[in-house]
Order: C-alpha cells, then sequence, then structure tokens
C-alpha cells in the first residue's frame, strides 16, 4: 500500500484498503471556514444538535477577515454563537489569518491525520505527511454530525524532483512548470507524491506551496513523506505522538514523472488558466498595476523575506500597488521580529490583515476591468479577483515583489544574485 | 429514477472553474433564491435570464474545478439544472452536486455533439444521452451504487437525517 492508503486504511479500521474501493473514515481534524455558513444549515438540515467531537474541529473567520458587508458580519456572528453553543473551542477569529497557515503555525496537524477542510486548498497539509483533502459544506457537516465521511481510495502520482534550482527560482515556479506540462486537470481524484533529492533542500515553507498547488491540478491530495525537515519543525510545535506511515516497497503508481529543475527559469501562469504555464520572459514589461503578495500558497514568512530582500532601500513603483497579506498572525509576528515589515512598508507596500483577501475576489484589493495584476496566490480564472477583464498572472512571490519594483513584469534573477 | 430527463442544452467548453459558476463576491449567500441570481455570471451572463427548469449544462473536460464552494452546485440546481454532463468534473464540484441530488454524468467525447439549445434524453441508469437534434448517441460512464444511492434518496442530507433519527 501506499502511505496515503495507510491513513485512510487507520482512519477506516482496517487492516488495508485497495485503490478504488470507497471506504467511511474517522476524520482527524474538520475545519469549517466562514465562506460556507451552508455548514450550519446543513447540519440542521440533516437534524444535527450535537457536533460529534468538538475537539476535532476548527472554525476559521478568514476569508471575510474583517467582514466588509453586513451579510458578512452576521454569517461571523453565526459561527462565533455556533463555537459556543457546540463547545467548539478552536475558534479562529478575524486576528489570525488563513486556515492552512494557522495549522502549520500552531502544530495542528501531524504526519498520518486525515484532515478535512472547507477549503479545496487542503491538499497543503501534505507537507506535514497528512492527509488533506477539501470537501464542500454538505460533506463538512456530515462529519460535526458523525465524525466520519465517505472516501474513495485514490491511485497515486509520483512526482520526482532532482537537480538544483537556479537564483531566482523557487518551488512555486517548480510546481507551476508541472502544471504546465502535466495540465489542469490531470491530477482529478488522484494523490500526488513528491519525492526525489530535491526536496531535501526544500523547507516546510516551499514543500507547503508545493502540496497547496496540486489542487490546481485536480488533485484529492498531496503528499511528501516526512523526513527531518518535517521533524525538526514540528519539534516545538506538536507534543503528541505521530503516526508517520511508509509506502511499501514494490507499491505501482498510476504514473510517475520526473523533472529535473536544474535549467528551469521563473515562470508565470497566463491568464486565464493555471495550467497556461510560460517562462517570465515572455511576459517581460507587461505593466502591471497590482502586484499581490499573500495567501496560504505565497504569504509565507520566507515569502515576506525574499520580497523585502528585493525592495530593501528601493521603492515601489508609482504606477503599481503592491499590496502584502502575511498568511496568519504567526507569519506577521515572525517577519515584523526580523524587519521585513519595516522594509515593505518603507518601500510602500500597502499592509491587509492576515487573511485570504482580495485571492478569491470577496475584498481588499479587487480589480477593475483592464487592469493586470501579478499574484503569489494560486489562481488566474477569468473574474477571480475582481472584474473577469482583469488579467491576473500567477508566479512565485520574488517574482510579484520584481514587478511591484518595476511596474512591470521582470525577473526576480536580477535582485537575487 | 428510472425515468428519461428530457431537457435543452446550455454548452460550456473545458476548465468552466467554480469562480465562473458563481463569482467569489457573493459566498455570503446561501439562499439558494438569492445564488440563483449569480449562476453562470462568469461565463455567460444571459444565462440567468434563459433558463428554464429542467434544463441541462454541457461541458468539456474538468467542470467545477477551483474552489470547494457548494454554491456553484446551489446556483445551478436552485435555477433548475436537471443534469450536469461534461466529458469530466472536478472532484469537490462532484460531490457536492451528488449530495444535493443534482446528477452528473461523465460523458466522454460529448462536448462535440451538442449544441446550445439542442433537446437531449438522458437515461441516468443507463448512463447514455440521445441528442434529439442530431440523432447522436453518446454513450456515459455509469454512474456507482454509491453515488446512485444517493441520488435516489434526493441527496445526501434525507440519507442522514434518516440514519440520524435511529442514533
Amino acid at each position: 500500500m501506499h502511505a496515503v492508503e495507510k491513513i485512510l486504511a487507520r482512519a477506516a479500521g482496517r487492516e488495508e484498503v485497495t485503490t478504488g474501493e470507497i471506504v467511511n473514515c474517522t476524520v482527524d481534524l474538520a475545519g469549517i471556514n466562514d465562506l460556507y455558513l451552508q455548514t450550519l444549515r446543513s447540519f440542521a438540515e440533516m437534524g444535527g444538535k450535537r457536533v460529534h467531537d468538538p475537539r476535532k474541529v476548527v472554525m476559521f473567520l478568514d476569508h471575510f477577515a474583517p467582514a466588509s458587508t453586513i451579510t458578512q458580519a452576521d454569517n461571523q456572528k453565526q459561527f462565533r454563537a455556533f463555537c459556543r453553543e457546540q463547545g467548539i473551542d478552536l475558534l479562529m477569529d478575524i486576528d489570525q489569518g488563513v486556515c492552512h497557515q494557522i495549522l502549520a503555525d500552531k502544530g495542528l496537524v501531524r504526519p498520518g491525520m486525515l484532515v478535512v477542510v472547507t477549503d479545496s486548498h487542503t491538499t497543503t497539509h501534505g507537507a506535514f505527511g497528512a492527509f488533506g483533502t477539501g470537501v464542500g459544506a454538505t460533506d463538512l457537516a456530515i462529519i460535526l454530525i458523525t465524525g466520519q465521511l465517505w472516501f474513495r481510495v485514490p491511485e497515486v502520482i509520483r512526482i520526482h524532483l532532482e537537480g538544483r534550482m537556479s537564483p531566482g527560482v523557487y518551488a512555486k515556479d517548480v510546481i507551476l512548470k508541472v502544471i504546465g506540462t502535466l495540465g489542469a486537470d490531470y491530477g482529478v481524484y488522484r494523490a500526488v507524491e513528491f519525492t526525489g533529492p530535491l526536496l531535501e533542500n526544500l523547507g516546510i515553507s516551499e514543500r507547503m506551496t508545493l502540496c497547496n498547488m496540486t489542487t490546481e491540478m485536480g488533485a484529492k491530495t498531496a503528499y511528501i513523506q516526512p523526513d527531518q525537515v518535517t521533524f525538526d519543525f514540528l519539534r516545538d510545535k506538536v507534543k503528541m505522538e505521530s503516526s508517520v506511515v511508509t509506502t511499501d516497497s514494490g507499491y505501482r503508481y498510476a504514473a510517475e514523472h520526473a523533472f529535473d529543475v536544474s535549467g528551469f527559469k521563473p515562470q508565470v501562469a497566463a491568464p486565464h488558466s493555471v495550467d497556461h504555464v510560460s517562462d517570465i520572459n515572455v511576459y517581460l514589461g507587461k505593466p502591471v498595476h497590482q502586484a499581490y503578495l499573500g495567501t496560504c500558497t505565497g504569504g509565507r514568512v520566507e515569502d515576506l523575506a525574499v520580497a523585502a530582500r528585493i525592495l530593501k532601500g528601493r521603492r515601489v513603483h508609482p504606477h503599481t500597488r503592491f499590496l502584502v497579506v502575511p498568511a496568519s498572525k504567526g507569519v506577521f509576528l515572525e517577519a515584523m521580529a526580523k524587519g521585513y515589515i519595516q522594509t515593505l512598508v518603507e518601500a510602500g507596500a500597502t499592509f491587509v490583515t492576515p487573511s485570504c483577501a482580495a485571492c478569491l475576489g470577496t475584498h481588499q484589493g479587487i480589480l477593475a476591468a483592464g487592469e493586470t495584476c501579478i499574484t503569489a496566490s494560486s489562481r488566474n480564472f477569468p473574474g477571480r479577483m475582481g472584474h473577469a477583464e482583469a488579467e491576473i498572472f500567477v508566479a512565485s512571490p520574488a517574482s510579484v515583489a520584481a514587478a511591484a519594483l518595476e511596474g512591470k513584469i521582470a525577473d526576480p534573477t536580477q535582485y537575487l544574485v | 429514477m428510472s425515468d428519461i430527463i428530457k431537457g435543452t442544452a446550455f454548452v460550456y467548453g473545458a476548465n468552466i472553474d467554480t469562480d465562473q459558476i458563481y463569482p467569489g463576491g457573493y459566498l455570503d449567500l446561501t439562499d439558494p433564491e438569492l445564488v440563483a441570481r449569480h449562476a453562470m455570471e462568469r461565463v455567460d451572463p444571459d444565462f440567468v435570464k434563459e433558463v428554464k427548469w429542467g434544463d441541462m449544462i454541457v461541458a468539456g473536460t474538468n467542470f467545477g474545478c477551483g474552489s470547494s464552494r457548494e454554491h456553484a452546485a446551489v446556483t445551478l440546481k436552485a435555477s433548475g439544472i436537471a443534469v450536469v454532463l461534461a466529458e469530466s468534473f472536478a472532484r469537490i464540484f462532484y460531490r457536492n452536486a451528488i449530495n444535493l441530488g443534482l446528477p452528473l454524468l461523465v460523458c466522454p467525447g460529448i462536448s462535440k455533439q451538442v449544441k446550445r439549445g439542442d433537446r437531449l434524453d438522458v437515461d441516468l441508469a443507463a448512463g447514455r444521452v440521445i441528442n434529439q437534434g442530431n440523432g447522436a448517441v453518446i454513450e456515459a460512464q455509469p454512474l456507482s451504487a454509491y453515488v446512485m444511492a444517493i441520488l435516489e434518496n434526493g441527496g445526501v442530507k434525507p440519507m442522514i437525517r434518516k440514519e440520524n433519527e435511529f442514533r
């Protein structure tokens, strides 16, 4: 069996499971975010009275943090009341940041866990050797009532990464190249595992970015076998025992792809599809109205660090707005202590409180028709960040910072060697 | 659920994501009637004016990719869409739609055999679509027994409610 199958087998109370089988699993951690009041509606519609195990539930007020309409405010009010009534102590209110980064900061995800959140980017937790997957509101409500949910045991695709990344190239560029090569629907219903020597050089932040973006190829979950990097990250955060599982030798992957990243250039996904990927050189000089650094994909300390390095002692281009949204309170505090916030504010960045903000086009940095944005987030669908006639280019945090500086799409390498 | 579903097709391309089906700016709404007002807004602004109860959506690969928003399934169901026929579906959208009792069929090659306004006969149990416009017969992948059971119960909510009563 593959490690992800062993996680499902354990959660299903079984010795083994087979690929394609439907199994009913006990969920170790269930997260709800504030976009989906429907979760509470479905809970009531299905006759839910008490949450099965409130200790395993986390409520995130992150997508509308802080509320900018009366409806959003009322939804958040209902979520807070639900947490109080049901004894859900893990209420992450509007000061905390984006769900996936909070889970990482607080050490709430450990290897071997089955983590389900009403957010498509729950694949992020493969970086910790957990089985993370996104569901909709009603599925989450079923977990609230029963503690369980059905899953189809997925096939696993192996992405083997080797070589060394050149200066200016990051995990974001690598995963964009992978998605551009394989396609936005290549991973649908399947799990994606990353292996190979490149991983030894990637910290948790970059591993989270790899796993996070597998959602953009349709993956059900992502997985990186926990190693010393994982254990070092978790050591100070997690008190509980982890149950690390490993893939049996001889396991047959549904597909295997190897990438040598040594020759990779900084990448960009051009409008309006995440698999519309090319070297950033193709778009050099394209004027940028907004540069967006943040989200569960690209708003971590390392991401703010590279932006601060590029912008230290320099000024954001006068025709460009540079929005910076630390992914969490923890990220914000650490970046502040390291001086990155001071550097970026002095350079002309506009800060937004830790949250999902403009990534999904709800508030805090919406685009007008005809505007161009370069973003460290994950998606460039038509209208994703505002008007359907805005153009969104998905790139690495370094490329976003370089564009903020020059006011146009630029290769960040020149600032990093 | 053995009856033939008859309806008129709206046809779209590949990778129709949930932001196009239901834009992020309206995610604070929950009432299905309000949610239905923004159906397909970013891909087809005429959809809400033209859609009638019992109509169908035909699409290319990876329909419903992107965010986990159940709104994408709610908006189509509340608009009166009877079935979605696509070459493939993104997984969260697939679960959300089935949970709501909105049938989906994976129909390889369908987007080239149907044009907007064609009348279709859909046999869910047999996994077959007949285009009354050009006579094309399109074979769909059969629904799993588990999915059929959910649809026959009118979605997952009545099933769980029933189980919950015995708890």
